[in-house]
């Protein structure tokens, strides 16, 4: 049995507004091994969100724990977790979420610069990166310079730069047509061939076909279990 | 890594150029203010400073009272007395006194009037204060009558639609005079429009016999001025038998007088540096305000960064250099602004005659005025930047 990655236990996330009490999450179980492909699928308003913000670590929970490897990330401080997280968790967004004044190389860089590596190394690093997504020949562009499915990309190298564990990617076609849309999942098919750990949320049942294992989500809950 | 967010600031304040630039604004207008006004205020000093060197530390001045005050009052005026009792006082080793009046000078049919300096110029002390140069021409001499010697106005500027020249005559008081020397520039416009007689010549032409405007004495060098000023003070005083603060003369050291123009100008420095002072605080606000709108702005990139692994310290630090450059910048274009616009001040006056006032910029004023401006800056954008790095990475990202 392969090692998790990420485990959700008993996860709830109520949020409060006014004097009403909405739970996202009601009860959430999930836990990811080292070097699955996991869809994460439920339609809108399911908690697929705040799933995806609990498995990013972007978001502590209300009640219940979630694990990155051994941590629990509720008794991390906010420094470090960010530390771990820019470590071992890489983000592909839905809208891609390039930083706009920065180049390709600098955007791939970015994610280096928060660990303190140093700028040779990062450079080499970032150009290897974004040769192996294609873009060799487009370091220097901004990304109003770059297609839809350039930006991906750019966004993949830079999900990639500080060699995580997981790539966790955010309705990663959403933005993108259907052709661009399956090259890019067609990359993270490849690289989880290569042995990273993928997990992807969606509403598109389509891209079910490229995981290994499904996980259901309906109101707050993995319906799986 | 500083290097990376000095990069990134620069790209986002280019990214926002019209706004980083009227930020700016408010920023070097205030350092180019303080830079000017600092630059001006220190050549000032320098100048006086200058001046106080020429006329030397060990000079004691006397003069009457009402000598620049009210004309209805009646003042004893300085006398050949007074000159006596001064040169025997304690721990003075010479005096002498000299006149100044209004002349009415006539040349080439136009009236104008000067100010007259009734001197002798064979005196030793007369030599150590007056030590200024002949340009052209030759020096008077004691008691020569009918001769007078011209500040260098006279020489250069068509003062009377034409220039003047050795061994013109001019009408002094109605009386004839020849023109016998021409001083070289003292640096100061009022002083070289002055009119040399001798001291004889000014008390037959305003009917002095033996009076002085001023009385000029040395101390000792093994005296203090000041003690020897006091005791000045105390001797004329007694034999006027006046009682002391109802003075009708004053006795100045060369360094009371100096210290009192340095403290005059020092208020007026501060005073005007508070007001340049004011205008950094509302650009220092200025920056704040676009630090904040900045951080708005940017909520969701600071959720991105915040994702990939950025720290609260360091999404605070990217902000903090971003203000602090915006700050620098500005800095670096007041220092531009202030050292040229002292520098026209400095032309405008020599052309106006006043060549005394040189301005100077000391390093520290520079390196200082630079590293204030970064300070003012990276402050002013500590608020919002402290706002940023305490966002909660789902909310910055959710952000629209």
């Amino acid at each position: 049995m392969a090692e998790s990655v990420i485990r959700l236990e008993d996860v709830w996330k109520i949020y409060h507004m006014d004097e009403v009490s909405v739970p996202a999450l009601s009860g959430m179980n999930i836990d990811i091994k080292k070097g699955e492909f996991v869809a994460v699928v439920g339609p809108s308003g399911s908690g697929k969100s705040t799933t995806m913000n609990m498995i990013g670590c972007l978001d502590i929970p209300t009640k219940g724990k979630v694990f990155l490897e051994h941590h629990d990330i509720s008794k991390l401080s906010e420094s470090n977790l960010a530390q771990i997280r820019g470590k071992k968790i890489g983000f592909v967004f839905q809208t891609f979420n390039l930083i706009p004044t920065l180049t390709a190389l600098d955007n791939v860089m970015l994610p280096m610069t928060f660990q303190n590596i140093p700028r040779e190394e990062r450079l080499k690093i970032a150009k290897n990166l974004l040769v192996k997504v294609g873009l060799g020949h487009r370091v220097g562009h901004l990304p109003s310079q770059l297609s839809g499915g350039e930006k991906q990309r750019v966004a993949i190298a830079r999900a990639l730069s500080n060699n995580p564990e997981v790539i966790l990617a955010d309705e990663p076609t959403g933005n993108l047509d259907s052709k661009t849309g399956e090259e890019i999942m067609k990359m993270l098919k490849g690289l989880n061939k290569d042995g990273k750990t993928i997990v992807m949320v969606t509403h598109d049942t389509d891209l079910t076909k490229y995981a290994k294992k499904v996980i259901h989500i309906k109101d707050g809950k993995n319906i799986n279990d | 890594m500083i290097r990376d967010f000095i990069g990134y600031g620069i790209s986002n304040l280019r990214r926002s150029g019209l706004r980083s630039w009227l930020t700016m604004i408010g920023i070097f207008i205030g350092m180019a203010s303080v830079v000017a006004l600092i630059s001006l205020g220190q050549g000032l000093e320098n100048s006086i400073n200058e001046q106080f060197e020429a006329i030397g530390a060990d000079k004691i001045i006397v003069q009457s009272k009402g000598i620049f005050g009210a004309p209805t009052t009646e003042v004893e005026s300085l006398t050949e007395k007074d000159l006596k009792i001064i040169e025997n006082t304690n721990g003075i080793v010479d005096a002498t006194g000299y006149i100044i009046d209004t002349a009415k000078l006539e040349f080439n049919d136009i009236v104008r009037y000067f100010v007259l300096v009734g001197i002798d110029n064979e005196d030793e002390l007369i030599k150590e204060i007056y030590s200024y140069d002949i340009e052209e021409g030759r020096n008077l001499k004691k008691g020569e009558k009918f001769k007078v010697v011209l500040g260098n106005d006279f020489f250069k500027s068509e003062l009377f639609d034409k220039k003047l020249k050795l061994r013109d005559t001019i009408l002094l008081n109605d009386i004839e005079f020849t023109i016998v020397g021409f001083y070289e520039t003292v640096g100061n416009q009022i002083d070289d429009r002055n009119v040399y007689v001798s001291y004889e010549v000014a008390e037959d032409l305003y009917d002095k016999e033996g009076e002085y405007s001023f009385i000029f004495a040395k101390a000792a060098s093994d005296t203090i001025p000041e003690e020897a000023a006091e005791r000045v003070e105390k001797e004329i005083r007694d034999d006027r038998g006046l009682d002391e603060g109802n003075e009708d003369f004053t006795v100045q050291s060369a360094k009371d007088l100096f210290e009192s123009f340095a403290t005059i100008l020092n208020i007026l420095q501060i005073f005007l540096i508070g007001i340049a002072g004011i205008s950094l605080v509302v650009g220092g606000i200025g920056i704040m305000n676009t630090m904040y709108t900045a951080v708005l702005e940017r909520t969701k990139e600071i959720g991105v960064m915040k994702s990939i692994g950025a720290k609260n310290s360091d999404i605070l630090m990217i902000f903090v250099i971003e203000s602090g450059i915006l700050g620098f910048v500005g800095g670096v274009i007041g220092v531009i602004l202030g050292v040229g616009f002292s520098k026209m001040v400095e032309i405008i006056a020599a052309n106006a005659g006043y060549s005394i006032i040189k301005i100077s910029f000391p390093p520290f004023l520079i390196i200082g005025t630079l590293i204030f401006a970064f300070v003012v800056g990276s402050l002013s954008g500590l608020i919002p930047a402290y706002k940023a790095s305490k966002l909660q990475p789902v909310d910055a990202l959710r952000y629209e």
